[in-house]
């Protein structure tokens, strides 16, 4: 049985749908990150398993143990917000200490695990302040501090890093996987980041509208995404998802993108059943920047590279990469070259497609078919 | 060099137009402190000196005994008590009113705020209702209610009476003071197992000293003031200050004291003048923190 189970949860305000039936199952020291666009519900789904927010129907169960009716206090979680929400009439030693005082553990013991989360957090010398006198970084900290002291069986994060400023962000992350792997404690973290899913997550969830649209190890999210939604929100640049028809060719099939000026772009591929079954229809094709190179740049562990000459529109040079950008079935395409590539704005240029990696989509149901 | 030139017409009309900004701001000051300086200066003129028709001047004999007859030994209707009982009375009346107006007040706001209950907004829009009923209109059924409760006549009664009437003007100042308080600072200290109460005193009331600071000042200037319900509800030994100096100038006996009555008004009025003195600063800022941000 997992640690956290969540079952057909559902959630209403008046006749709003906040959450449609959400199962989620997340293992001891999992860290499940939820993911998704504002307003899809994940900040709802974390509310209600802290307890902030009733349900409407389902179950949230904690190692083994509803917590449906349970105050927050009682359900052994700690939460991170993301305004940090420190009290702003107490310094930062008393804002840690807080819970421990409502729970009536003793002064000795309450400055003892202060002292001994602030070393681990590196916020020793900051425990006589006032929130106010911190910086936003130092503030995070004491947050999580507060969280830390509690040693609960599960940590709710509520895009926690979305205040600090880019480079401090990616510090923080960093820090925040260093003490998941330290305490193995179980952590739901919700952000609107995908690169902070993929980063930290051992599994995501991603939301859209209330509904889950896949569950699943970051590998499997950004490799096998379930339908078009989860293959344009998961990855930066998003993948290429481009209108293509799929057509018999000699022994397997081919995806045929249309071209402005020039015969269709025909990417031959292996036999495969699930494809073939669609030809002569029209499909979605994904293929991510990173599967679409320059020549030698291709992957050589795929068998399945597929060279062809397109014209260039547009070249960005990102420093560690090139992205150059073409046009195939009237979108707008990325690839990505290395960044010693010279390629010039107008020119044709052969760029390898590696079919490994390409997903094909219902355009009605926007599923993916193979 | 013609931009040199337009620089110094710049200062220059700068210079002017500060000059007739302050002259106009001098104007209005002394046009506002005549009356305080008429009351100070006649307060502490022998009867005489007044009689003779310089209200303006200076005193030539210096007295303070018009202050000490206002303050003990004057005739208040048929007493020569003098303001100090009255005095007493008010403040007795106004510390208790006050503190559980502003407390309920902050209760109140707490609530609307922060534990959202169907009909919320009802409940904020009646009590908003309080603000706008002009006082006469419930002299009686308050005096009705008074009697019954058994409190008419005393300080009590009267403390119930603004404290009831306060309470709408303490919401409204709380309730949008608390607005703009953060909810997610309430869902800490929940998850952090502190419940209704504890919420309120650790967390809500430590961070609401400009706004208390601001409910404090309006409450203590309109009760301390108010004439109304104190000659409607009181008794005459639970009479406040305002009744008091009425009667003492007003007394209908003997010739008119106009310097013990200028010492009784300068009197009734120091509390509020004190109050607005002191926490002044925080009045402005109070007033501008719950308008811009929390």
């Amino acid at each position: 049985m997992a640690f956290l189970e969540i079952s057909n949860l559902q959630k209403r305000f008046g006749t709003v749908d906040v959450l449609k039936g959400i199962n989620l199952a997340v293992e001891e020291g999992g860290f499940l990150v939820l993911v998704g666009p504002s307003g899809c519900g994940k900040s709802t789904l974390l509310n209600t398993i802290a307890g902030l927010e009733s349900i409407t129907s389902g179950e949230i169960r904690i190692n083994g143990r509803t917590v449906n009716n349970l105050h927050p206090s009682q359900r052994d979680i700690a939460m991170v917000f993301q305004s940090y929400a420190l009290y702003p009439n107490m310094s930062v030693g008393q804002n840690i200490a807080f819970g421990m005082e409502m729970r009536g553990v003793p002064k000795a013991e309450r400055d003892k695990a202060v002292a001994g989360v602030a070393k681990t957090l590196q916020i020793s010398h900051l425990l006589d302040r006032k929130p106010s006198q911190l910086s936003g970084g130092q503030r995070q900290r004491v947050a999580m501090g507060r969280a830390l002291v509690r040693d609960p069986q599960v940590f709710l994060f509520d895009e926690p890093l979305s205040n600090l400023d880019a480079k401090l962000r990616v510090d923080m992350r960093t820090e925040i996987k260093r003490l998941h792997q330290s305490m193995k404690t179980t952590i739901v973290y919700v952000t609107h980041d995908q690169i902070e899913a993929m980063t930290l997550a051992t599994q995501i969830a991603v939301l859209k509208d209330g509904i889950l649209q896949q569950f699943g190890t970051p590998h499997e999210i950004y490799n096998n995404p379930a339908n078009v939604f989860v293959a344009d929100f998961m990855g930066s640049p998003a993948m290429n998802l481009i209108p293509a028809r799929i057509e018999a060719n000699g022994g397997g099939v081919a995806v045929v993108l249309n071209r402005e000026g020039t015969e269709p772009l025909q990417l031959k591929v292996a036999n495969n059943a699930k494809l073939s079954a669609h030809a002569g229809r029209d499909v979605i094709f994904g293929l991510r920047p990173e599967a679409i190179t320059d020549l030698s740049g291709a992957d050589r562990t795929s068998a399945k590279v597929v060279n062809a000459d397109c014209h260039v529109e547009v070249v960005e040079p990102a420093g560690a990469d090139t992205y150059v950008v073409t046009r195939l079935g009237g979108r707008e395409v990325i690839g990505r070259m290395r960044s010693d590539m010279q390629v010039a704005p107008h020119s044709t240029v052969p760029f390898a497609f590696n079919m490994d990696k390409a997903v094909y989509f219902d355009p009605k149901s926007e599923l993916r078919i193979a | 060099m013609a931009q040199a030139t337009t620089q110094e017409t710049a200062v220059r009309t700068n210079v002017i137009v500060r000059a007739i900004i302050y002259a106009v701001l001098i104007l209005f000051a002394v046009y506002y402190l005549l009356p305080l300086y008429v009351m100070l200066v006649n307060s502490v003129k022998p009867l005489d000196e007044i009689r003779q028709g310089n209200m303006m001047s200076l005193p030539t004999i210096f007295t303070l005994d018009p202050w000490r007859s206002a303050w003990s030994t004057a005739q208040i209707g048929v007493q020569p008590t003098g303001l100090k009982p009255y005095f007493i009375n008010s403040v007795l009346m106004v510390i208790p009113a006050v503190a559980i107006s502003a407390l309920l007040g902050a209760l109140n706001g707490y609530v609307l705020t922060k534990w959202k209950f169907r009909g919320d907004g009802v409940v904020f829009g009646l009590l908003l209702f309080a603000c706008f009923i002009p006082f006469q209109i419930v002299l009686i059924p308050m005096a009705r209610i008074l009697g019954l409760l058994g409190l008419a006549g005393s300080t009590p009664g009267l403390v119930l009476v603004h404290v009831v009437y306060g309470l709408g003007f303490t919401t409204l100042f709380f309730r949008n003071y608390y607005d703009a308080f953060p909810t997610e600072l309430i869902r800490a200290a929940q998850i952090d197992g502190a419940g209704f109460f504890r919420i309120f005193w650790r967390i809500l009331l430590p961070s609401s000293g400009p706004i208390i600071v601001v409910t404090v000042i309006w409450q203590f200037t309109n009760i301390w003031n108010d004439f109304l319900f104190g000659a409607s509800f009181a008794d005459f030994d639970s009479q406040p200050m305002t009744i008091a100096l009425n009667n003492l100038v007003s007394s209908s006996t003997g010739v008119k004291e106009y310097n013990v009555h200028f010492a009784g008004a300068i009197l009734a009025a120091l509390p509020t003048l004190i109050v607005y003195i002191v926490s002044g600063r925080y009045f402005v800022r109070g007033l501008m923190a719950g308008a811009v941000k929390g």
